[in-house]
């Protein structure tokens, strides 16, 4: 089951958390993957950080999501290689249910770009310099939104500027159209069963057990 | 034009492309249970089954409780649940489960390699970062969300976009008492953890061909560090030598054309590498790290670096707040940091080498009071080997824990975790905020720094016992 939709334009709150290396652990800690279903994870997003003392849920008002202006954000800016670590999905579909659409970053690590890929999740890349222009703008605006056009590859700001972005062309068609990868996948069994047959005769000893 | 390794293997396994991606076939998907019984069920409730069973593995390895007569039940009350999930998806859909309790269980990674599940040439998937350890090996091995994992096992392929490949050359030798752990921290501190992003990293040279398997598995590991794609070493005489004879590897006339075709992946003379780096594996120091990320580690024997040394790879602000979570002043000593607690295991450095090397600094020695001290061997087959060579008296009578295989407390994920704001020195691969426990400040060294640290109830040096 799964929670995609199609997407062609995400718009909301914005808010800054421009900082490098942001984990999985950080996005979601270990101690709050409690259940085995793909629910129950928003209170955990970002948990120690959201909170000064974890398991009494008490908030830490520094922290951006706790500040009302940005607490119902829909668009995380951050800093490079945001999601390394862990492969855990946990942390996107804590995201996902947090309200989290997209995510502006100068960089992912490829395992939470797939995972935001396959959950309607947009990680939009964007140079560090655009990033902090457009965090200043945020950190200024009376609202605090911006519109990512993912058909037309292209942020818009209060203000009015445009940025433009590139993604290639797969996660982009999964977006904007919600499409199940598996479905289309088994479009192409005719070629995997070939491919597999094929595969067999060079290497038996793989498939043999 | 020449090919590299990783070329080869992908043009084996390439089923179809399509635009940015190609359809790459799938030979091996390790599940585990955090989230093989979520990927399981999403599979059913969707309709869908599991295409080739036989190439599907299932091992207990990330919630389950690692103390002695350990049952279901985890220190977090629902950690039962998820073993418990992940053993009727299995059951229910012919998977070959390593449960608790049986001799073949341990960590996913430690696992594979030792069952000979994993083989040269092959592509293995599983829903773990670490994944990539594998391609020590020889095998295209990377980590993957639980949804890509339940693609795999829905069509026997994924979809992957084709990363850069990126040559990383050690020459000469690790000096006397370096390990291998100290060079993947010296890597990890020239290049950052977004060094390898976006590429299938190669490793090789004098000082690779010198590393026994175990070894290569550990560099290997820490390649999830650098948010690398995978990471790979050309099969030689000791993956062969390691591979024979395993219980998953092939036999007979299977093994010898196996075996010709194993000695024909390597990367070409003339292949071409977008990225290539170099490194002198004689440069190499003991290492630990000092901060919240695997790139802020510095030699065991130097300070905490001042901002000016790191510059060229991070931020004042992230340099800063790595200081202040591991509560540490630029200029104090490495050596000599005060510790609360010492836990070796994890897919990084759990295995039988790595316990005898801890064992080496531990025998007619004593934990220092008031540290807690935890070995956790990899796998039931690592335990079972460390039991006959007398390792785990070594461990016992120095005052560490011995514990049955798991994950454990690299990531607490069955709810175990060292005091808030301990602070530990772990023989892990992340020094994460909150990773080991709420507050808790780990320190990445290698199995042996880990050790004399114990003993000195600080940061120490083995080759100063």
């Amino acid at each position: 089951m799964s929670v995609r939709t199609p997407m062609p334009l995400v718009s909301g709150v914005a808010a800054p958390l421009v900082r490098a290396n942001i984990d999985t652990d950080i996005i979601i800690p270990s101690r709050e993957i409690r259940s085995t279903t793909k629910q129950g994870l928003k209170d955990g997003l970002f948990a120690g950080w959201r909170y000064t003392d974890i398991d009494a849920r008490a908030a830490n008002p520094d922290f951006v999501l706790n500040q009302p202006r940005y607490a119902e954000a829909k668009i995380i800016l951050g800093g490079p290689n945001f999601g390394c670590g862990s492969s855990r999905e946990h942390a996107v579909w804590a995201l996902h249910e947090y309200g989290v659409r997209a995510v502006i970053a100068p960089s992912f690590n490829a395992i939470f770009y797939g995972n935001c890929i396959r959950n309607s999740l947009a990680p939009v890349t964007l140079s560090e310099e655009d990033i902090a222009t457009i965090a200043a703008e945020v950190e200024s605006a009376d609202a605090p939104a911006l519109e990512i056009d993912l058909v037309q590859s292209e942020i818009r700001t209060p203000s009015g500027a445009r940025f433009g972005f590139t993604m290639p062309d797969e996660p982009r068609e999964m977006l904007v159209n919600g499409f199940d990868a598996i479905d289309l996948t088994l479009t192409h069994d005719e070629a995997i069963n070939a491919h597999r047959a094929r595969d067999a005769a060079a290497r038996p000893w793989v498939y043999a057990r | 034009m020449g090919q590299t390794l990783f070329d080869k293997i992908w043009a084996q396994h390439s089923v179809k492309e399509l635009g940015d991606v190609t359809l790459l076939a799938i030979d091996r998907i390790l599940l585990h249970e955090r989230t093989g019984g979520v990927a399981l069920r999403s599979l059913r409730d969707s309709g869908r089954s599991v295409r080739g069973v036989e190439r599907v593995f299932g091992i207990m390895d990330h919630v389950v409780d690692t103390f002695p007569g350990r049952t279901d039940k985890t220190v977090m009350p629902t950690g039962a649940d998820f073993i418990r999930t992940f053993r009727e998806e299995c059951a229910r859909n012919g998977i070959t489960l390593f449960d608790i309790g049986d001799p073949r269980q341990g960590i996913v990674h430690v696992v594979s390699p030792e069952q000979g599940i994993v083989q040269p040439g092959v592509t293995l998937i599983a829903p773990d970062s670490h994944t990539c350890t594998q391609g020590a090996i020889g095998a295209m091995a990377w980590g993957v969300g639980s949804s890509e994992a339940e693609h795999a096992l829905a069509t026997g392929v994924l979809r992957v976009a084709k990363p850069a490949n990126m040559r990383i050359r050690v020459t000469g030798a690790l000096g006397l008492g370096v390990t291998v752990k100290d060079l993947a921290l010296h890597i990890l501190a020239e290049l950052s953890a977004g060094g390898g992003k976006g590429c299938a990293i190669e490793y090789c040279g004098e000082a690779i061909e010198a590393l026994e398997i175990e070894a290569r598995m550990t560099l290997c590991n820490m390649a999830a560090e650098l948010s690398a794609f995978n990471a790979m070493i050309a099969p030689d005489d000791k993956t062969i030598a390691y591979l024979k004879g395993r219980p998953f590897a092939p036999q007979g006339a299977l093994w010898d054309q196996a075996e010709a075709y194993w000695r024909t992946l390597k990367s070409d003379d003339d292949a071409i590498f977008d990225r290539d780096v170099t490194i002198d594996a004689s440069s190499v120091a003991p290492m630990v790290t000092w901060g919240a990320s695997p790139q802020q580690a510095s030699p065991l024997n130097a300070r905490v670096p001042a901002y000016e040394e790191v510059a060229q790879r991070e931020s004042r602000e992230s340099y800063q707040r790595g200081l202040d979570y591991m509560a540490l002043e630029s200029g104090a000593p490495l050596e000599g940091i005060k510790i609360d607690a010492a836990f070796i295991g994890s897919c990084t450095n759990s295995r039988i080498s790595d316990l005898r090397a801890a064992a080496a600094v531990l025998k007619g020695r004593k934990v220092a009071a008031g540290v807690k001290a935890i070995c956790v061997p990899g796998s039931s087959q690592v335990k079972l080997q460390a039991e006959a060579e007398g390792i785990d008296k070594v461990f016992a009578e120095a005052g560490f824990e011995w514990r049955e295989s798991g994950c454990s407390m690299c990531f607490f994920a069955g709810g175990e975790s060292f005091a808030p704001k301990a602070r530990v020195v772990s023989s892990t691969n992340r020094n994460f905020e909150n990773r080991q426990g709420p507050g808790t400040r780990t320190h990445l060294a290698s199995p042996a720094v880990v050790a004399a640290s114990a003993i000195a109830g600080a940061l120490a040096d083995p080759r100063k016992l």
